[in-house]
């Protein structure tokens, strides 16, 4: 351990790693930008990072100097990153100069405290928690976006451009409005109009019952004195850990006998039953944070309880039911097992079960991830545009998932 | 002159107050109960009976009514045929009875012993039926000039009355679906996978979550669309994300295969959904990958409300930055983990979704809940797929009580 902590062995040994890192972003970077054959060399990105690694002891100079002969080794053919025959010189210009501006920029920040000799087990530290932080960036980032990547780009391709390379996810934007083809098709011929309609006012039907149903509960489990309150907010919690697969059984029995199933009128009864808990659980705790004092002067000055609810309790609360509607509306728009085992008639189908729908080797692969795409853009222009309540909303929440 | 006692017991105003909580309770507790109680009361009640998907229609009797023969002129004659079976293969009907309008103006010749015309309506009597029962009615008969102005022989539809036992209603029980359920290795393989599943999941998870919450648990420009973006997999619709993955990982046309081979770590395509034990490990990866957002989300609140004076105190004392993480850091976040791990458990034994989706249950990923559908829905045993979601709802208060007693210790989130 001690031996590791001088400069001259911890600057080489982070470069090379941090090289070997940026080589293997690099390459699936440019393999999936291009479709070019790309690929990492292990022990050469591990020589010439240790050397980029050494080089950063000696200063800025010696560091981008390094950088640049590393850029030149690869397009000479015998860099950290190896590429096919074939590959454009501008691809090969790009990939190899990235490699080595961010293996050098990576390296400088590193080292940013290392010198030539023994290093101090905080400066030796400090360098390996900021090597760690920047592979936990590209690594968190790499595998958030890629599946949603192949999912979007997916869906702008055809199955013989698909089949020809699966790497090749370069589009032909010359096509214009060609590109959306898919998107065209399944709001045309497969109903997907109908079915995003279906689902977003099913959410919406959801969380106004949901509300309606959870607000006077909480504000009860919240506030107001009676036996069992403990035992109450304690059965929440435990009804909420309940699994849908198990009631799903006796409600899709109970449905087929009534002349439920296959209506939405039976999937807007049952999904609020399954959100109101988490909507009680989240709501309760935040009635208990406002202050007591506010109401009980609406009590005083003749207000009832329910008139003290509806003009004192809840706009003060509008933050909180905004987050519990946003992650009720989730909740009711990513709902598949019900809606799978409820719904059979396609006139009637939410996006979810349509979706589920088109996964049959009838139907080409780029309608499957158009459809998820149709599915997934709404719910995220919603999050990213309220992410701030949208974050409260989860952490309050609790872990349902 | 009275002593002033204070009151006892609740007072008016007290119970006031318990009626309105129980008025504005009532209406979640009706619908709760009406939906998750009575349903996990049906559970129980249908894990102990032997029934099929076939079954939940109640066996009734079925009737065709036909004429051979043509009734064109008065004096024609014709044979009227009733022909009726059970509509259940296995179960008794009991008191079969036949009754239609007879119609006006024609004649009866020789009647079946069970059956009678009178005041103007035929009426058979059958009895009890076994399953798979069928009958046949013939009665030959000849028209007079008053049936031509009727509506024709087949124009009222015959109505039938049975009694059947309807097997969900029945108090007829059986412990074979447990049986079948516990029979064997089967369940046990199950049962594992289950547990690789929960634990290897919510452990990845969080550990993931406690990563991630490191790195951004500290202000740059881009913190928050970073924190947006990690919270993409949890937020995405489960079926989108799903079929992502199965498109990424296809063993002909997919990327991750064409990646690998490319960079050289594998030969050949691999079916990562396909294979055992390799399907497993990738829901499993495919959960963490899920649910990391959300231990990271609740990390990173708790880590923000850790008080900064500790660190600055330790940096004083020349504490390393692991050490601090060790010592400072890990202590202070244990309760939020152990309570993360113990729901998450809790709710990843409960997954569904992303299991059935990505494999289906197949190549060795079939966990608990899994087994539920497979038992009721693709052998079409009911009675089977409530046994096992019986069992799950005893893991589950187990975990529970666990749970409670932890959660009470670490006062809640």
């Amino acid at each position: 351990m001690k031996t590791l902590r001088h400069g001259y062995v911890t600057a080489p040994v982070l470069g090379a790693l941090w090289c070997f890192v940026i080589a293997v972003t690099v390459a699936v970077a440019m393999s999936f930008a291009t479709g070019a054959p790309f690929r990492p060399s292990p022990i050469l990105s591990l020589i010439w990072g240790a050397g980029i690694g050494f080089a950063a002891l000696f200063g800025v100079v010696a560091l981008w100097g390094a950088a640049l002969a590393v850029a030149a080794l690869g397009i000479v053919g015998i860099g950290p990153m190896a590429s096919g025959d074939g590959t454009s010189l501008v691809a090969l210009a790009v990939g190899h100069g990235a490699l080595a501006l961010f293996t050098a920029l990576g390296a400088r920040k590193i080292l940013e405290e290392c010198r030539i000799g023994a290093l101090t087990r905080h400066e030796f530290e400090e360098a390996v928690i900021r090597f760690l932080t920047g592979f936990g960036y590209i690594f968190f980032t790499a595998i958030v976006l890629i599946p949603f990547y192949v999912m979007v780009m997916t869906s702008l391709k055809n199955q013989a451009e698909l089949m020809a390379n699966p790497l090749d996810f370069s589009i032909d934007l010359t096509q214009g409005w060609g590109l959306l083809r898919s998107y065209g098709e399944l709001m045309t011929e497969y109903g997907f109009g109908s079915y995003l309609w279906t689902s977003f006012y099913v959410s919406v039907l959801t969380v106004l019952i949901t509300l309606a149903f959870a607000i006077p509960g909480a504000y009860a489990v919240a506030r107001l004195r009676f036996r069992g309150q403990a035992l109450f907010s304690r059965s929440i919690l435990l009804i909420y850990m309940v699994p849908m697969i198990v009631l799903a059984l006796p409600i899709y029995i109970a449905f087929s006998m009534t002349g439920l199933r296959n209506t939405i009128f039976g999937i807007v009864i049952i999904y609020p039953v399954t959100t109101i808990p988490v909507a009680l659980y989240m709501l309760q705790g935040y009635f208990r944070g406002l202050p007591a004092e506010i109401e009980e002067a609406g009590l005083m000055d003749g207000l009832s309880r329910l008139k003290v609810i509806w003009k004192i309790t809840l706009p003060l609360s509008l933050p909180a039911l905004a987050s519990v509607s946003l992650y009720v509306f989730m909740i009711a728009w990513n709902e598949f097992l019900l809606a799978f085992m409820l719904l059979d008639d396609p006139s009637k189908f939410t996006l979810t079960r349509g979706i589920a729908s088109l996964n049959s080797s009838e139907v080409p692969r780029q309608h499957l991830m158009a459809g998820a795409v149709i599915a997934t853009v709404p719910i995220m222009v919603l999050f990213l545009g309220l992410e701030r309540f949208m974050t409260k909303g989860l952490t309050a929440g609790s872990v349902k998932g | 002159m009275t002593d002033a006692v204070p009151p006892t017991g609740t007072g008016p105003l007290a119970k006031r107050e318990a009626r309105l909580a129980w008025g504005l309770l009532f209406p979640t507790l009706a619908a709760v109960s009406l939906v998750v109680i009575l349903p996990l009361m049906a559970v129980f009640w249908i894990s102990f009976k032997p029934v099929g998907l076939a079954n939940l229609r109640p066996p009734t009797p079925i009737v065709r009514e036909d004429i051979r023969g043509d009734l064109e002129a008065p004096g024609d004659a014709a044979t009227l045929r009733y022909r009726l079976r059970n509509s259940s293969q296995d179960q008794p009907i009991l008191g079969v009875a036949l009754s239609d309008a007879w119609p006006e103006g024609l004649e009866a010749g020789e009647l079946d012993p069970r059956c009678a015309i009178a005041e103007g309506r035929l009426s058979c009597d059958f009895g009890d039926w076994e399953g798979g029962a069928r009958e046949q009615i013939r009665i030959p008969v000849t028209a007079t000039e008053a049936y031509f102005a009727g509506p024709g022989a087949t124009a009222s539809d015959p109505a039938l009355t049975g009694q059947a036992q309807n097997v969900l209603t029945s108090f007829e029980f059986t412990l074979e679906n447990f049986a079948q359920v516990f029979d064997g290795s089967e369940f046990w393989a199950v049962l594992g996978v289950t547990l690789f599943y929960t634990i290897f999941g919510t452990l990845g998870a969080l550990i993931m979550g406690l990563f991630a919450a490191m790195l951004l648990n500290k202000s740059f420009k881009g913190q928050g669309i970073l924190r947006g973006l990690y919270l993409f997999p949890y937020v995405a619709p489960v079926i989108a994300v799903a079929f992502a993955w199965i498109l990424l990982f296809d063993p002909f046309s997919g990327s991750a295969n064409a990646l690998l081979i490319q960079m050289g770590v594998s030969e050949g395509a691999i079916n990562f959904f396909g294979e055992r034990p390799l399907a497993l490990i990738m829901v499993t990866l495919f959960e963490i990958w899920r649910y990391f957002p959300l231990s990271f989300l609740f990390i990173l609140a708790r880590m923000q409300s850790i008080d900064h004076d500790m660190y600055e105190a330790a940096d004083m004392d020349g504490a390393s930055p692991f050490q601090k993480f060790w010592y400072l850091s890990l202590p202070q976040l244990l309760g939020i983990l152990s309570v993360l791990f113990l729901l998450r458990f809790i709710w990843t034994f409960n997954k569904f979704d992303d299991i059935f989706l990505l494999t289906g249950g197949n190549a060795g990923t079939r966990v608990l809940t899994v087994n539920v559908y497979e038992q009721a829905f693709a052998l079409s045993n009911i009675g089977a797929g409530a046994a096992v979601a019986v069992v799950i709802f005893a893991c589950l208060l187990l975990f529970s009580l666990f749970f409670f007693k932890v959660m009470s210790r670490e006062e809640g989130l």
